[in-house]
């Protein structure tokens, strides 16, 4: 048992090893920004003398491995710094949309989860027939729509003239949770028609995998029906695969969202990294790069751990 | 219009590019060699459909200033004209011609993700090679570059690393060649990893052969299956990253003709019910399915012949 | 004539297809067979004689891509091409039981021992699952399975190969069927651990009368586990009788010829005088990480002569060759080639001591790289080596094919897939003779063979070794081989050579205990050998 915990230990510090240099990497990127930082949040017409004491206020007059220092621990602390654009905080910036953007995200999971793993099982289960065969080729192709495409084709169906459903999410107002549900319903739908047909992909392929396998034909010959071998016999060995799958969905998720703000003009992260990465406004593009890559990390670790606790080989040593 | 007269067209649309792919796969499969012309005909309806398709594409993209009636980036009329005789599909937000720009996006947007794609595929598959065949410390460094690089999200990377260089065409070629290279390098060193297991590689080891001519005649040609299949499936990811870029108004820039920002352009015109900003989405769309159409069939044709 | 009443299973003119790429192609032809009650029938036959396939077809079942063409298939009066899967189910593992050839591969990693065992029984209705429990308990002690009590308890990964042959083979009986059908069930195992398999399965299947399909390659094996044998060849039957008969005077040429496999012999060599050995071992260990797989092993290789290298798997027969070719160095010990250190690492090697040892190896299938042609696999080495370009290296490939019996016209231009297993091997060869050696390892060169290309195999080597001066270390599990073949033999076990000299000598007592448990375990085609084997052994331990 001890062996497993290290190995989950190991696991997590990797993690932390990972975010750290990923953390570093997103800083040394700024540092490569082409032209004087300080003259251009000026403008051409300041005069040395204010630059000067901007790069001053800045800090940028210190060493480089010391501005890190520095960055770092006020990230940690929450203080991303302020954003070049309007002067606000970063840390405000990104805690309001930060919320908006998860629950977003946590809506199209409820429903792309549950509905993708059932489906793949079916097809699983039904492989080679009609039902397999449809599900395949509709996945493959929605797989194949950018997001944008699948927005508005929903926005052109569902919305508009005589649609249902609003084409802007509007959150003013503090609305209710059943309001906040209609109001992000298409983006929440793009976003599961997006990840739904990936999941179930590969959810179908994890176990169609290991329907080959000896122990699954021993379960036939000893007179299981089927779907006590998909259930009893090859789900429990393919929830690593499943797992990680989820897990790369998930994060897929956080990617996506960007786009489909930016559609459905919802305000969350994306849509905030977009306008800064436009407005080059480099504090602001930086904490929530940041944000988005520790979700990234945390899921695979996540993904990680559980899949690890799912093998018996692992879990039970010799 | 309704859905289910919607779903009526589509069904339409489906039958007909299936009857489309049938007929291209009969006239192809006639004009090849023999056992070019065998492999074609296992090859499944949507595969046949998807070759064709990917067959139209690259030839509006070779051919565009013949085919096109209009010139690219010129002012041809007044802003939003709907299709007519004249401008079969209108014109844009600036008063381009809609029919046009479409063509020459096929030429620029195609164009760019391929050569992004290539690009790619050159490093990541070089560095991926060496990794397996030379293992060790090798391995050890360029793996573990790889992990950091892809634990973050290859789009936020790219606005990243774009805020940074300033947005351009070579820029942005460059920056998701870069990106795309680490999932390549993932995937052909597992690849020859499995092939470097292999007694034939273990004997050329032994016999004294070179790392050039151990990579390039013992493992590359054994592991050139599966790199096939997944330059369709890069391609289609670079291809989309590239439109959402577009889309962003992030990636190509104007006055380029490109799929991703006409979309961004004239959306506003979906609101009105007009389906002609879909058009340039649906250009992507239905060229990633047809390239993934082809990638299954072959995916499916490596896997089906081990079991 | 036989009672009908007392037939439990027969088939008649069984066929059944499988498909390769669109085409489906005949893989059972017409058999025909009958088994009664309690019976055990051998049914034995070289890959691709559809053995494991009638095996399968016995309980209705057949493999994806594969289906019952033709024929009737009748299990006590049912007819299982007729009937229904719900049908065919209730039948299968409650009076039809299967035991797989790789008991690692077939019990499911995810589950303990004991919940699978008690699946069958719980599903069918037969126990409860405190029944089941105490039921699989019972049968593990009589499998003699150590810990009886608790070794249900375990994961799959937690017991090992011989003992999940055991399991598995309980866990079959669970239902108490009417027939089990048992296939290849020792196959994977070292000869030590399959002597305790095959009596561990006798013994239940006497016990309670159970009726048995024993499926196999080995005829010394079957000979000890069936009343009668079945000989198949190619989805057809050759002969069929009482195992006694069969073996003492079987009628047809084919199954003679299995029988002569075990009577090819090399001439007794002149004993080595004091000559310099072309390769020389000494006091190697090696090993990976902090475990030593070698400990301080010794022995010298001399010109013309085939040292056999015998051990079981783990015995570190392998890495001995690893680190011979210079892909494991060793942490203390040297190799001498013709009386000169070898540097321990084969990168630092000349290319003319990296030409003057070749190998050969186990499966011909990874060993040749699928998409090269012939003509640049046997061509490479010469090329590289000897310097031929043109003309010349054309007409050293042709010298080269035609030596190991292959039509230079017909063969030169072929990729490895168009070839059968032996070619394949002979490829191999013919690669290791281009670089024109001194020495040739052969890494269980004949072990994924059917035994008559074995034999060819075998006889080409001992040719080409005469016409060449060649040294050969052949390492392999199989005794057969090297009574076939060595001049010298080397008893590995965990990592130390436990005894090592001539082979008359080898064969002769007095032996090391190793040496003797493991010529002991090699069964001998007398049906009596196992029994006279188990109470000689119980008499030893008694005394």
């Amino acid at each position: 048992m001890s062996h497993i915990v290290n190995m989950i230990l190991k696991r997590i510090a990797l993690g932390i090893l990972t975010l750290f240099v990923v953390s570093l990497i997103i800083f040394l990127a700024t540092e490569l920004l082409p032209g004087n930082f300080a003259q251009e949040i000026l403008g051409q017409s300041a005069t040395p003398e204010t630059v000067a004491a901007l790069r001053r206020q800045l800090g940028l007059d210190q060493p480089m491995h010391v501005r890190y220092a520095i960055w770092l621990t006020d990230v940690l602390r929450g203080d991303f710094g302020e954003s070049l654009a309007n002067g606000m905080a970063v840390s405000e910036l990104i805690g309001r949309r930060l919320g908006n953007t998860l629950y977003l995200a946590l809506y199209a999971a409820a429903i792309a989860v549950p509905l993708s793993l059932a489906l793949g099982i079916l097809a699983a289960l039904l492989r080679n027939s009609f039902f397999d065969r449809f599900a395949n080729a509709s996945a493959l192709t929605s797989i194949s729509f950018p997001e944008f495409f699948v927005a508005y084709i929903l926005i052109f169906l569902l919305a508009g003239a005589g649609g249902a459903f609003p084409s802007m999410a509007n959150f003013r107002g503090d609305p209710s949770f059943g309001e906040f549900l209609y109001r992000a319903f298409l983006p929440a739908l793009t976003l599961t028609l997006v990840v739904t047909a990936h999941m179930m992909r590969m959810t179908r392929a994890a176990i169609i995998n290991l329907l080959a396998s000896p122990y699954i034909e021993m379960a036939h010959l000893k007179g299981m029906n089927p779907m006590r071998v998909i259930v009893k016999h090859a789900l429990p060995n393919a929830l690593a695969p499943i797992i990680n799958v989820i897990a790369l969905n998930l994060a897929y998720l956080i990617t996506g969202v960007v786009v489909v703000e930016v559609v459905f003009v919802y305000p969350g992260l994306g849509q905030l990294m977009v306008d800064s990465v436009a407005a080059r406004d480099m504090p602001v593009v930086q904490g929530v790069a940041l944000v988005f890559a520790a979700a990234y990390v945390f899921l695979n670790l996540a993904a990680d751990v559980l899949a690890t606790l799912s093998n018996p080989r692992l879990v039970h040593g010799r | 219009m309704g859905l289910f007269t919607g779903l009526f067209w589509l069904a339409i649309a489906v039958v007909l590019g299936l009857a489309a792919g049938w007929v291209f796969r009969m006239a192809v499969a006639a004009a090849s060699p023999r056992p070019i012309a065998r492999e074609l005909r296992t090859a499944p309806l949507t595969a046949s459909f998807g070759m064709l398709i990917i067959l139209i594409y690259v030839l509006l993209a070779v051919f565009a200033p013949l085919v096109a009636p209009f010139p690219e980036t010129e002012v041809v009329g007044t802003e939003y004209q709907p299709w007519d005789n004249v401008h079969l599909l209108g014109t844009d937000n600036l008063g381009r011609d809609m029919l046009s720009r479409l063509i020459y996006a096929a030429r620029n947007t195609v164009g760019i993700a391929f050569v992004t794609t290539a690009l790619a595929f050159i490093l990541g598959v070089m560095t991926g090679l060496l990794a397996a065949s030379v293992g060790g410390w090798v391995d050890q460094v360029l793996s573990r570059a790889v992990d950091v690089l892809m634990a973050i999200p290859a789009l936020i990377f790219a606005l990243l690393l774009l805020t940074i260089v300033g947005t351009s065409i070579v820029n942005m070629i460059l920056v998701i060649a870069l990106i795309d290279s680490t999932r390549v390098f993932r995937l052909a060193r597992a690849v020859a990893m499995n092939i470097v297991v292999m007694d034939y590689v273990e004997a050329a080891r032994l016999r004294g052969e070179g790392l050039l001519r151990l990579n390039l005649r013992e493992i590359l040609p054994n592991a050139m299956a599966p790199l096939v299949a997944e330059f369709g499936l890069r391609f289609c990811f670079v291809f989309l990253m590239i439109s959402a870029l577009s889309f962003l108004g992030l990636g190509i820039q104007p006055p380029t003709a490109d799929w991703g920002s006409m979309v961004k352009d004239n959306a506003t015109l979906i609101s009105f019910g007009d389906i002609t900003p879909l058009l340039p989405a649906g250009a992507i769309a239905l060229l990633t399915v047809c390239v993934n159409f082809v990638v299954d069939w072959q995916l499916h044709r490596a896997s089906g012949l081990k079991e | 004539m036989p009672d009908t009443d007392d037939i439990l299973l027969s088939m008649k003119d069984l066929c059944i297809e499988g498909r390769t790429d669109e085409e489906w192609l005949d893989i059972v032809k017409g058999v025909d067979l009958e088994l009664r009650k309690g019976e055990v029938l051998g049914l034995i036959g070289e890959s691709g004689a559809g053995k494991s396939t009638i095996g399968l077809a016995a309980m209705g079942f057949a493999r994806d891509g594969c289906r019952i063409s033709g024929g009737e298939i009748t299990f006590d009066g049912i007819d299982m091409r007729k009937a229904g899967e719900a049908t065919k189910r209730r039948l299968r593992g409650r009076r039809i039981a299967y035991v797989a050839q790789s008991a690692a591969a077939s019990f499911n990693p995810a589950h303990k021992l004991i919940d699978q065992y008690s699946e069958g029984p719980v599903k069918h209705g037969v126990m409860s699952r405190d029944e089941a429990e105490s039921d699989a308990t019972d049968l593990y002690r009589r499998m003699q399975l150590p810990d009886p009590d608790s070794i249900g308890f375990r994961f799959p990964h937690q017991v090992s190969g011989g003992q999940l042959q055991r399991a598995m083979t309980a866990m079959a009986m669970a239902c108490r069927p009417d027939l089990i059908i048992f296939d290849e069930p020792t196959t994977a195992l070292d000869v030590t651990t399959q002597i305790e398999v095959l009596a561990a399965i006798r013994d239940i299947v006497e016990q309670f009368d159970t009726a048995a399909l024993y499926i196999t390659h080995d005829l010394a094996v079957v000979a000890q586990m069936a009343d009668r044998i079945k000989v198949l060849l190619k989805g057809e039957e050759v002969e069929e009788s009482d195992t006694r008969s069969m073996l003492a005077n079987p009628t047809q040429d084919y199954t003679k010829s299995l029988w002569a496999v075990r009577t090819h012999a090399r001439l007794e060599q002149p004993p080595v005088g004091e000559g310099r050995p072309v390769l020389s071992i000494r006091n190697v260990t090696a090993g990976y990480g902090s475990v030593d797989v070698l400990k301080d092993v010794s022995f010298d290789i001399h010109p013309r002569r085939t040292v056999a290298v015998v051990g079981e798997s783990g015995s570190g027969k392998s890495t001995t060759a690893r680190v011979i070719t210079g892909l494991l160095p060793p942490r203390r010990g040297e190799v001498l080639f013709n009386g000169e250190a070898l540097p321990p690492d084969f990168r630092r090697r000349s290319r003319d001591q990296l030409r003057q040892a070749q190998m050969i190896y186990q499966m011909a299938d990874t060993a040749l790289n699928p998409k090269l042609k012939i003509r640049e696999l046997v061509g490479r080495p010469a090329q590289m080596y000897l310097g031929l370009r043109g003309k010349a290296l054309e007409e050293r490939i042709r010298e080269l094919l035609s030596l190991i019996e292959m039509d230079p016209d017909d063969y030169i231009d072929r990729l490895p897939s168009e070839l059968s297993g032996g070619q394949k091997q002979r490829i191999g060869i013919a690669r290791a003779l281009a670089a024109e050696p001194q020495f040739i390892i052969c890494d269980e060169v004949t072990s994924a063979l059917d035994q008559l290309v074995a034999e060819g195999i075998l006889k080409l080597l001992d040719r080409l070794q005469g016409e060449f001066d060649l040294a050969f270390m052949f390492i392999t599990h199989d005794l057969a081989t090297v009574k076939a073949i060595a001049d010298e033999v080397v008893v590995m076990k965990d990592g130390v050579v436990v005894e090592k000299g001539p082979k008359s000598e080898m064969f002769q007592p007095p032996h090391d205990p190793y040496t003797e448990l493991l010529l002991s375990s090699v069964p001998e085609m007398d049906p009596d050998w196992l029994t006279g084997l188990l109470k000689a052994r119980a008499t030893a331990a008694d005394g």
